[in-house]
């Protein structure tokens, strides 16, 4: 026994010396780490007869309704970019590049993954797609924390991301990527469209209780509507922070009732809106007396999806939405058409904004003639198209925003069918919404990374 | 003599390190040869090597293991933001702060034994937890995730003079930067390491260290009156011995290897969540550990594979897939063979897991190393080996020091 201890001690002593020096090898022989870039992280080779694209989606979790829709939309843009089907909005996107014969003639392929709504797992299954299956380009999200996440790995790694479904100032704003691109809507724009019509409708003095998803798009949305309601003369009662996939929120609805507020803003989305929503009215909230007036909620981002799972509560509750399958121009349309025609129901808005991703992403790498990512950037940036749903819309160059009309929507009282459930209240103009770039700070970063 | 040259520690730590080492090419024909995946094998590996030794030697389950890997990738990417950018600083401090911490909720939970014990490090994991995710917001971000930015101090990397131009500073160890390609030239021989696979070297290196650790602690006084725990622990303590004292020194050990897999994690990858130290992730670890077979040397590292590869690849995988694996088949026959495949893939992968995790226990409670065993007196059996064993066996039979498991 005394004899393997010695072992021990002069073992591990010689191990440990023997170890620190071939972990500091590389050091004596380093020639140089840095290089300018020659190539580029998986651009197709040039006689390569596919190019693979990568979708990352919450197929578990609070936000899986909006996973499983966008993968949707993503095989159809697949399917539309490879001239199969009837086009969709290839057809009607001006100014176009896409030839229907794939991207730069190389057909379309793709590898999806569960980002389960946890940014480790959303990482892990980024970097497959880019170190395993060679994606060019990953689209995807419905969670900003993901988003943000993601876009983050993307930047580092030198693929190109498209956001989906990410709502927080933070994914254009503070966290914002050289590499990152976002089609959606933020935070920041639902305050300023949200705010005329809370006027209108609710008058100046009114007390606000906000309920919030404890994560980064929870925090901006609260702070943007905080500040677009206090700016009519609105009070804040008070803010609580939600755990997301809560499930059960009367823990937290209970207080409401004798807060003396009068407006409850549900900054919640998916699953955890269609259950906080569900739950108030069980409370008892809508359509309570409270200081003279009627108790209002309001669900500053919404989508057809949560309408659907939440039902009747809906009627009647004022949000904004990116689009919307009943808009009657003719990219919109063209969508809804051939959506419907593949799986028998309108798409949501995350699928929307996923399909158009695609598209645009698509359509840059033709413009620049090229994969190579420092190029494709350039072509999205500034870049400006019409026919895509959103009128005239723009890829701002300092933040990577598109910059577009936005809707204000409400819950509908009298539906024509299941899939009929929010009525457009108002088309905000994109001047409405338009904000400096320069507000949320932070920095895109450089082209090229190699 | 053959024998023991098969056991003797310098034989074991050469095959093991060539196996680890070359793993992106030996893993290559099952499409796990990614950095990514990788890196976890590694890293995780580490974290199961640590918990068997509480675990594996003196048989006290904890299921807050988690909270040592989560306490090392928050303390690593403080240390990035605030001193340097450099991952041994960040490693070093995640293996002190994560020991501090398993001294102080070991100090605790050690007090009771058995089911007790477990219920104790559960709940303080689940607290840990809780902080992280809402209350300590101003230090772990909470649901976002603990990150970098530009703007972050980094004292000590100011100090040498290193300036970020544009976009976030990379891990490195004196300069190399983890994520990127690497070419250097070795004694006159052009060596060049792929983009994302340094980050797995920096891993497979502390895995060969921290198993030799393990190792030695195995044949070691040390181990074997922590087997001694495990057998008859109550008979330990009439002969004299205080057996508080090995307890903690286990733990604080095991929560020591769990904090480096959790700055390591950080170091290829600097950004930390909360859901790292969430239940489910303390329940895997005992997953990994009991699935390759408790208390051996190379069964935690097999079970964190195993586990690994399922939820990366196995998830992946979708009916498209699956048609052209079953290519080689009849039509017909492809089909069949897709429908009752499908429901085990994909999203479904938890279902492929627990059946197996089944079907280990109920007849192997050894795990795989026990399969293992099995296969090789079978074949020594068949081909009449008696004096020569199988490399896996010499290993495997390190754990024969020990009275068969409490398992049995």
């Amino acid at each position: 026994m005394s004899n393997n201890t010695n072992n021990t001690r002069r073992g591990f002593l010689r191990a440990s010396v023997a170890a620190s020096i071939a972990a500091t090898a590389p050091l004596y022989f380093m020639k140089s780490a840095y290089a300018k870039c020659e190539t580029f992280r998986n651009i197709p080779k040039a006689d390569s007869k596919t190019v693979t694209l990568g979708f990352n989606v919450p197929q578990t979790g609070a936000y899986s309704d909006e996973g499983a829709d966008e993968l949707r939309a993503f095989k159809l843009a697949v399917k539309h970019l490879n001239g199969e089907g009837d086009g969709g909005m290839v057809k009607t996107m001006k100014p176009t590049s896409l030839k229907g014969n794939g991207i730069l003639g190389k057909k379309v392929k793709f590898v999806t993954g569960d980002t389960q709504t946890k940014s480790d797992a959303a990482r892990a299954s980024a970097k497959r797609m880019i170190e395993k299956d060679g994606v060019v380009m990953i689209s995807g999200g419905s969670s900003s924390g993901v988003a943000v996440a993601v876009q983050g790995l993307c930047q580092e790694m030198g693929v190109i991301f498209m956001a989906g479904l990410t709502h927080s100032n933070d994914t254009t704003g503070k966290d914002k990527r050289r590499y990152g691109f976002r089609h959606f809507f933020n935070a920041k724009m639902t305050g300023s469209a949200l705010g005329p019509v809370l006027k209108e409708e609710m008058g100046t003095d009114r007390k606000a209780y906000h309920l919030t998803s404890d994560y980064t798009w929870g925090w901006t949305q609260e702070k943007s509507i905080i500040e677009t309601t206090e700016a009519l003369g609105w009070k804040t009662v008070k803010a609580v922070k939600t755990p997301v996939g809560a499930g059960d929120f009367s823990q937290y609805i209970t207080p409401v009732l004798n807060s003396g507020a009068d407006v409850l803003v549900l900054n919640h989305y998916g699953k955890d809106m269609i259950n906080s929503l569900t739950q108030s009215v069980q409370f008892g909230l809508k359509g309570k007396k409270v200081n003279g007036k009627k108790f209002e909620i309001i669900v500053p981002l919404f989508s057809r999806l949560m309408a659907q799972g939440a039902g009747d509560n809906i009627k009647g509750i004022l949000g904004t939405t990116n689009w919307n399958w009943a808009l009657k121009d003719e990219g919109s349309q063209a969508f809804v058409k051939s959506f419907g025609k593949e799986y028998g129901f309108p798409p949501s808005q995350a699928a929307h904004t996923c399909y158009v991703q695609t598209l645009l992403y698509a359509n840059a790498c033709e413009m620049a003639g090229s994969f190579n990512p420092p190029e494709v950037i350039k072509a999205l940036e500034g870049f400006k198209f019409d026919g895509m749903g959103n009128g005239p819309t723009e890829y701002r160059a300092a933040d990577h925003q598109c910059l577009k009309e936005i809707l204000v929507v409400r819950g509908k009282e009298k539906p024509s069918s299941q899939f009929d459930l929010l009525e457009i209240v108002k088309q905000v103009p994109r001047s409405d919404v338009e904000y400096d770039p320069k507000i949320f700070g932070g920095d895109l970063g450089p082209y090229e990374v190699c | 003599m053959i024998k023991n040259f098969l056991k003797s520690t310098p034989l074991i730590m050469l095959v093991f390190s060539a196996v680890v080492l070359t793993a992106p090419i030996w893993l290559d024909p099952i499409g796990a040869s990614y950095p990514d995946l990788l890196q976890k094998f590694a890293i995780f590996g580490i974290f199961a090597v640590g918990y068997n030794l509480l675990f594996g030697l003196t048989g006290y389950l904890s299921f807050g293991h988690a909270t040592f890997l989560g306490v090392g990738s928050y303390t690593a990417v403080w240390s990035f933001k605030l001193l340097s950018m450099n991952i041994i600083p960040a490693m070093i401090l995640a293996i002190i702060v994560s020991g501090i911490f398993a001294l102080i909720i070991g100090f605790f939970s050690l007090r009771r034994s058995g089911i007790y014990f477990s219920i104790l490090t559960l709940a303080f994991a689940q607290m840990a937890y809780s902080l992280a995710y809402s209350v300590l917001t101003p230090i772990t971000n909470g649901e976002t995730g603990l990150q970098l930015a530009q703007q972050d101090p980094r004292i000590l990397d100011s100090l040498a003079g290193v300036v970020v131009k544009d976009g976030l500073p990379s891990p490195n160890i004196f300069g190399l930067a983890i994520p990127r390609e690497l070419s250097f030239n070795l004694f006159g021989l052009d060596v060049n390491i792929g983009a994302g696979y340094l980050g797995f070297y920096v891993a497979a290196i502390m895995l060969i260290i921290v198993f030799y650790i393990s190792l030695k602690i195995f044949r070691s006084a040390f181990g074997l009156k922590l087997l001694a725990i495990k057998s008859n622990q109550t008979r330990m303590k009439y002969t004299g011995f205080n057996t508080r004292p090995y307890l903690l020194t286990a733990f604080v050990i095991s929560g020591m290897y769990a904090g480096l897999a959790g700055g390591l994690l950080a170091s290829i990858d600097p950004l930390a969540g909360a859901e790292r130290m969430q239940w489910t992730a303390s329940g895997e670890v005992v997953l990994m550990t009991i699935l390759g077979g408790a208390g051996t040397l190379i069964g935690p590292l097999l079970g964190a594979t195993i586990i690994k590869y399922l939820e990366n690849i196995f998830s992946a995988l979708n009916p498209t897939e699956l048609h052209s694996i079953f290519s080689f088949m009849p039509e017909g026959l492809q089909n069949i063979m897709v429908t009752i495949v499908a429901p085990f893939v994909g999203e479904g992968w938890h279902l492929t897991l627990g059946l197996l995790f089944m079907i280990i226990v109920i007849f192997l409670p050894g795990g795989v190393m026990e399969g293992l065993r099995h296969l090789g007196n079978l074949v020594k059996r068949l081909f009449g080996f008696n004096k020569t064993e199988s490399s896996i066996e010499s290993i495997s039979s390190v754990s024969n020091t020990s009275p068969e498991g409490e398992a049995k």
